[in-house]
């Protein structure tokens, strides 16, 4: 029942703001006149979970960090909101800042310290407020990375490989916890993956980057939780894998 | 060699006398504004060097010139420019601590994480709050290193600048010493100077310890 009403939620704030979150035509991006994204058109609706997969160096970081605004030189048309924010596969926090003076960073809302602990709440680290960065363990810190980028409320949040480093069960831990915290705050998400079991757990929809466009659009219709024994499961893992060219 | 107990007799009698205390305060005095002035000017030509293409252009090619000359052989020019009163003494000393903070400083702000400045970046940081939050307590134990050197240098400083024409200072009591043939007073000064150095360089430690709180302590491996 609970979901239902997030789905209508969702639903009619893609009706407010009316139009895609992110709209990408054309998008081409030389490195010493090799291209590594050929006019790639990308679009994600407001609320969608996008998972991009692809193979080592085909420009899925580099869309990204498009779509982040790092990369300086793109040409074609890229629209995005301006609320968006980045979890990077490294937490990147502030070692000389305390955690939660870390999630209020760059926070430009009044009360900054009570946000920072709402924040630091929901992804379970109230009790790590004051502590610094170092002493976190791996995933606590990508925690306070999520919490950092969840409390500018982002229209677009970009995860790039986010759990790549950490293990196993720390993992599927972090998977649940981001499908929840997708579901509260519904931004739109690009999750780049190497993972397509990752993909397939988490995104409504789950895209492979080949030879610098969108080589294949798969809609992931699932009910979550997802179950890798779903048959429906088992034929998108084939035709995902089969796409960055691993036979299944 | 003078007997430990002549040392420590003469030390004694330094204190007595009023000798010591007036003397190690100018020594101090002169290593501290030397220091401060060395640091400031070293820090200020780091940032702008190391912060603005156009700082690099103008600064640090003269520096890194101007480093390469050991700045005591720069004495007799100090000595016809200003004198033989405080100034010159403080301008070797200022001279000797600006490079090493330079040095360092500049290229701990260039070696500032650029990964941690890009998560500033898509936190919506401006470039000057990066270069705050981000750039300089990056570079803060890069200049911490710089100041330890830079007060051993001074230090060196000043035990050669006060060789030269001075009327007070531990130099002083020491140049003194040689021309009475005190051989034990000679000693006492170099304890004295020794004991400065290591009071000093804790600070700098203490210092360490206190802004560098974030980092784990460090074990030796």
């Amino acid at each position: 029942m609970n979901m239902v009403t997030e789905e209508a939620t969702r639903a009619s704030e893609a009706l407010q703001s009316a139009g895609p979150a992110v709209e990408v035509r054309g998008l081409t991006r030389e490195f010493a006149g090799n291209a590594v994204l050929r006019g790639l058109d990308l679009r994600i609706n407001p609320g969608e979970f996008v998972a991009l997969l692809g193979r080592s160096g085909s420009g899925k970081s580099t869309l990204l960090r498009t779509l982040a605004g790092l990369d300086a030189a793109p040409a074609g048309t890229v629209q995005v909101p301006v609320a968006r924010t980045v979890v990077f596969q490294e937490p990147r926090l502030l070692p000389w800042k305390r955690v939660w003076r870390n999630v209020t960073l760059g926070l430009r809302s009044a009360d900054p310290k009570a946000r920072a602990e709402a924040a630091l709440d929901e992804v379970g680290l109230s009790h790590r407020l004051n502590a610094w960065p170092l002493t976190l363990s791996g995933g606590e810190a990508q925690r306070a990375a999520l919490a950092r980028a969840l409390v500018r409320e982002p229209a677009l949040l970009l995860l790039d490989e986010p759990f790549a480093a950490l293990d196993a069960l720390t993992r599927i831990r972090m998977q649940a916890l981001v499908t929840d915290l997708w579901r509260v705050h519904s931004p739109a998400v690009l999750l780049v993956t190497h993972d397509v079991d990752e993909a397939l757990t988490l995104a409504d929809r789950a895209l492979v980057l080949e030879h610098g466009k969108i080589a294949l659009d798969i809609e992931v219709t699932m009910p979550r939780p997802r179950q890798p024994d779903d048959p429906t499961f088992g034929e998108q893992r084939r035709l995902l894998l089969t796409a960055l060219g691993v036979a299944a | 060699m003078p007997a430990p107990s002549l040392i420590v007799s003469s030390f004694w009698n330094l204190i007595v006398t009023g000798q010591l205390w007036p003397n190690l305060l100018v020594s101090l005095g002169r290593v501290l504004v030397g220091l401060a002035a060395g640091v400031a000017v070293g820090t200020a030509l780091a940032l702008w060097s190391g912060l603005t293409r156009l700082g690099e252009d103008v600064v640090d090619p003269p520096v890194q010139m101007a480093r390469t000359l050991p700045h005591l052989a720069l004495i007799p020019l100090m000595i016809l420019w200003f004198g033989i009163g405080e100034t010159p003494k403080i301008v070797i000393i200022a001279l000797g601590a600006t490079f090493p903070i330079y040095l360092n400083l500049f290229s701990a702000i260039r070696g500032a994480d650029r990964k941690l400045q890009e998560a500033g970046v898509v936190l919506g940081l401006t470039r000057r709050e990066t270069v705050w939050h981000v750039v300089l307590p990056a570079a803060l134990p890069g200049f911490l290193v710089g100041l330890r050197q830079a007060l051993g240098i001074a230090w060196i400083s000043l035990v050669v600048a006060e060789q030269i024409n001075a009327s007070s200072g531990i130099g002083y009591l020491v140049m003194n010493a040689r021309d009475f043939l005190q051989t034990d007073v000679i000693f006492d000064g170099l304890l004295v100077y020794a004991a400065l150095g290591l009071a000093t360089d804790r600070l700098v430690r203490l210092l360490e310890v206190r802004l560098l709180a974030w980092r784990p302590a460090t074990l030796p491996v």
